[in-house]
């Protein structure tokens, strides 16, 4: 190692020498930062489940352009639009098709006694393009009556459950009166949004939904035609339609500001957003705490090396150098735990954590320069090494 | 090359402000022929320490001149004094190593305030004075595990390696024996010779004084002998 930094430092590196000379000070050090690491990767991790969780059900959709009401938060948080919306859309140059998206939640009692509550979707099963493939291979057997796709993640679900109806099985159960029947199981993956996912026909959703209105859909999706500019689409869309609760986003835009909401308006992104903070801080007085005992324990040998004839570059080399291998050192032990952590928590909470690469560099980056503001600072000491008092 | 390499001129230096102002250096007058070894001797307090930190560039010139190497010390500005400490060499009462550096690591610094530049041979050179200091078998020793007398020759070599043109010692045989100091100071002076390095010590051990070729004593700041042997 030592070898190593020589080579690239062209000089001896000191502030390795110096900070592995006190082993244990060292060893706390590096732990101080892994643990920032740690508390930033892991609030990292859950608003990136947040976030994964709040766009999911996007991804059982495929269209190019939603109509929403105003006043709604997200996709799955809002309110209704009329029906009309989806004749007067469809008469606009450039729209293929539309369909309206009913969304509502059911309340299911476990057989355990506990209950959850299924986020349920509701679409026309004659237009199986405005949903992915995956789900579009079940949709004609959903026009049955009563019957719908479960979420194979449902929460408290026994998994016999699933893996009956995954292979060709049927389960029925009561909910509010009704009687529905899963006829087979998809994978969304929205662990924090509820506590499980379902999927039906429109009949089948008014049927479950008996306040809910045909005329009243939650979104209206739209695909454009082939080589049409959706933005442009976009345009003639809001020229065309009655403005006044009406709001018309691409499907990737919703799915932006759906995020956008859940982590800067609502209390838990706060929190989540708090969270990272706090790492980030802890890490700063650690490092800082660290940085600048070692520079006043070393006061000596750097009024010795001014002495020599060592200008001030040299000192602030050396401090940085310290920085960057506390960053380096203190990184490696917080990621690796962080990625056993979001299995351990993928494991028992079923929430979609994940390390992602660009995550992973985000806070490295941030490590190094965290590290180096701390070791700023820190120089401030150094003014106080006055070669005058060695004598 | 000068024949002085170190000159003072009515230099005088104060210590604190206002009414606790105090004069430590009254009108030093002085010139140090090159190649020589001059011991400076005085009773505690009398400012051996401050005149010598005002020849090393460690303290800024208040009053009078200090020529060093040919450059006027007063009114320099910190990139000069930074220079000009890299053409001293330095020996301080206590080693001053760095505790975490090998012996060779710290030798090796004496080098690199030079600037870096080919590894093997200043590692070579770094070998070789040490092992002209006897220290051959400890080179690569942390300073936690050499001897009192072993840690001050580690010091001056780190101080001569780099061929300074002129070596400063404040007691350097202070936290010494007798036998190690006598021995630090011998090995002081016969690099010093070979090289014609002009040396100056700060002392107050008699068994030294021998082998200096000037004595200059000072008392209450003021030069009051000045003897060539
Ligand atoms: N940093 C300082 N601030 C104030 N006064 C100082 C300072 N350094 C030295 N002095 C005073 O200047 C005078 C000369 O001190 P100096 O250290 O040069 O003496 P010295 O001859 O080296 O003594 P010693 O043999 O004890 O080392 C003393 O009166 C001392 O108290
Ligand atoms: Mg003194």
């Amino acid at each position: 190692m030592s070898r190593l930094l020589t080579f690239l430092f062209g000089r001896l590196p000191i502030g390795w020498l110096q900070l592995t000379h006190s082993r244990g000070r060292f060893v706390a050090a590096v732990a101080g930062v892994a643990f920032a690491n740690l508390l930033v990767f892991m609030q990292l991790g859950i608003m990136g489940a947040l976030n994964t969780s709040t766009v999911a059900p996007y991804a059982m959709l495929n269209a190019d352009i939603i109509l929403s009401s105003e006043d709604g938060n997200t996709l799955t948080d809002g309110g209704h639009i009329p029906r009309v919306r989806m004749f007067q859309a469809l008469g606009v140059a450039g729209v293929r098709d539309a369909t309206p998206l009913f969304i509502g939640n059911l309340p299911f009692t476990l057989e355990d006694g506990t209950s959850v509550s299924l986020l349920s979707f509701g679409l026309n099963v004659a237009k199986p393009a405005f949903t992915n493939p995956g789900i579009a291979a079940h949709l004609d057997r959903l026009s049955l009556e009563s019957t719908a796709l479960l979420d194979e993640d449902t929460r408290g679900m026994p998994a016999s459950v699933i893996a009956d109806l995954q292979a060709g099985g049927q389960y029925s159960f009561e909910t509010g009166g009704n009687t529905l029947t899963a006829i087979g199981t998809m994978k969304v993956g929205g662990g924090f949004l509820a506590d499980g996912m379902m999927m039906m026909s429109d009949q089948t959703f008014l049927r479950v939904f008996p306040k809910r209105s045909s005329g009243a859909p939650n979104h209206i999706l739209i695909r454009t035609d082939d080589g049409v500019s959706v933005t442009s689409v976009i345009s003639r869309l809001e020229a065309a339609l009655p403005a006044g609760n009406l709001r018309i986003q691409t499907m990737a835009g919703s799915a932006q500001s759906d995020k956008a909401y859940m982590s800067t308006e609502r209390p838990t992104g706060i929190i989540f957003g708090f969270g990272v903070f706090m790492g980030i801080l802890v890490g700063l007085v650690i490092v800082y705490q660290v940085l600048s005992t070692d520079v006043a324990d070393h006061l000596r040998e750097y009024a010795t090396f001014k002495a020599m004839g060592f200008g001030q570059p040299f000192f602030l080399g050396i401090v940085f150098e310290e920085a960057i291998i506390l960053a380096v050192f203190g990184f490696i032990p917080g990621f690796l735990v962080s990625v056993g952590l979001y299995n351990a928590l993928v494991a028992v909470t079923g929430l979609p954590v994940a390390m992602e690469a660009s995550r992973a560099v985000l806070v490295f980056l941030g490590t190094l320069t965290a590290c180096s503001l701390s070791g700023a600072v820190a120089t401030r000491r150094l003014a106080n090494a006055d070669p005058a008092d060695l004598f | 090359m000068q024949k002085s390499p170190i000159k003072a001129n009515g230099l005088n230096h104060y210590f604190g402000s206002g009414d606790a102002r105090i004069q430590a250096i009254f009108d030093i007058n002085l010139e140090i022929t090159r190649g020589s070894l001059t011991i400076l001797m005085g009773p505690s307090g009398s400012g051996k320490t401050t005149l010598l930190t005002l020849i090393g560039c460690l303290r800024e010139i208040q009053e009078g001149s200090v020529t060093l190497l040919g450059q006027e010390l007063f009114g320099a500005d910190e990139a000069m004094f930074v220079s000009l400490r890299r053409r001293l060499g330095f020996i301080f009462q206590a080693h001053n190593l760095h505790e975490s550096l090998t012996a060779t690591q710290n030798v090796l610094m004496g080098l690199q305030v030079h600037g870096t530049g080919d590894a093997a041979r200043q590692r070579a050179a770094a070998h070789h004075i040490l092992g002209l200091l006897g220290l051959a078998d400890r080179r690569d020793y942390l300073p936690g595990n050499l001897s009192g007398g072993q840690k001050q020759r580690v010091a001056v070599a780190r101080a001569l390696v780099s061929n300074p043109e002129i070596v400063l010692a404040d007691e350097p045989t202070a936290a010494l024996d007798k036998d190690s100091g006598h021995t630090v100071v011998q090995m002081l002076k016969s690099l010093g010779q070979a090289r014609g390095t002009t040396t100056v010590i700060v002392t107050h051990d008699p068994r030294i004084l021998e082998m200096a070729d000037r004595i200059i004593t000072l008392e209450d700041g003021r030069i009051v002998s000045d003897t060539l042997q």
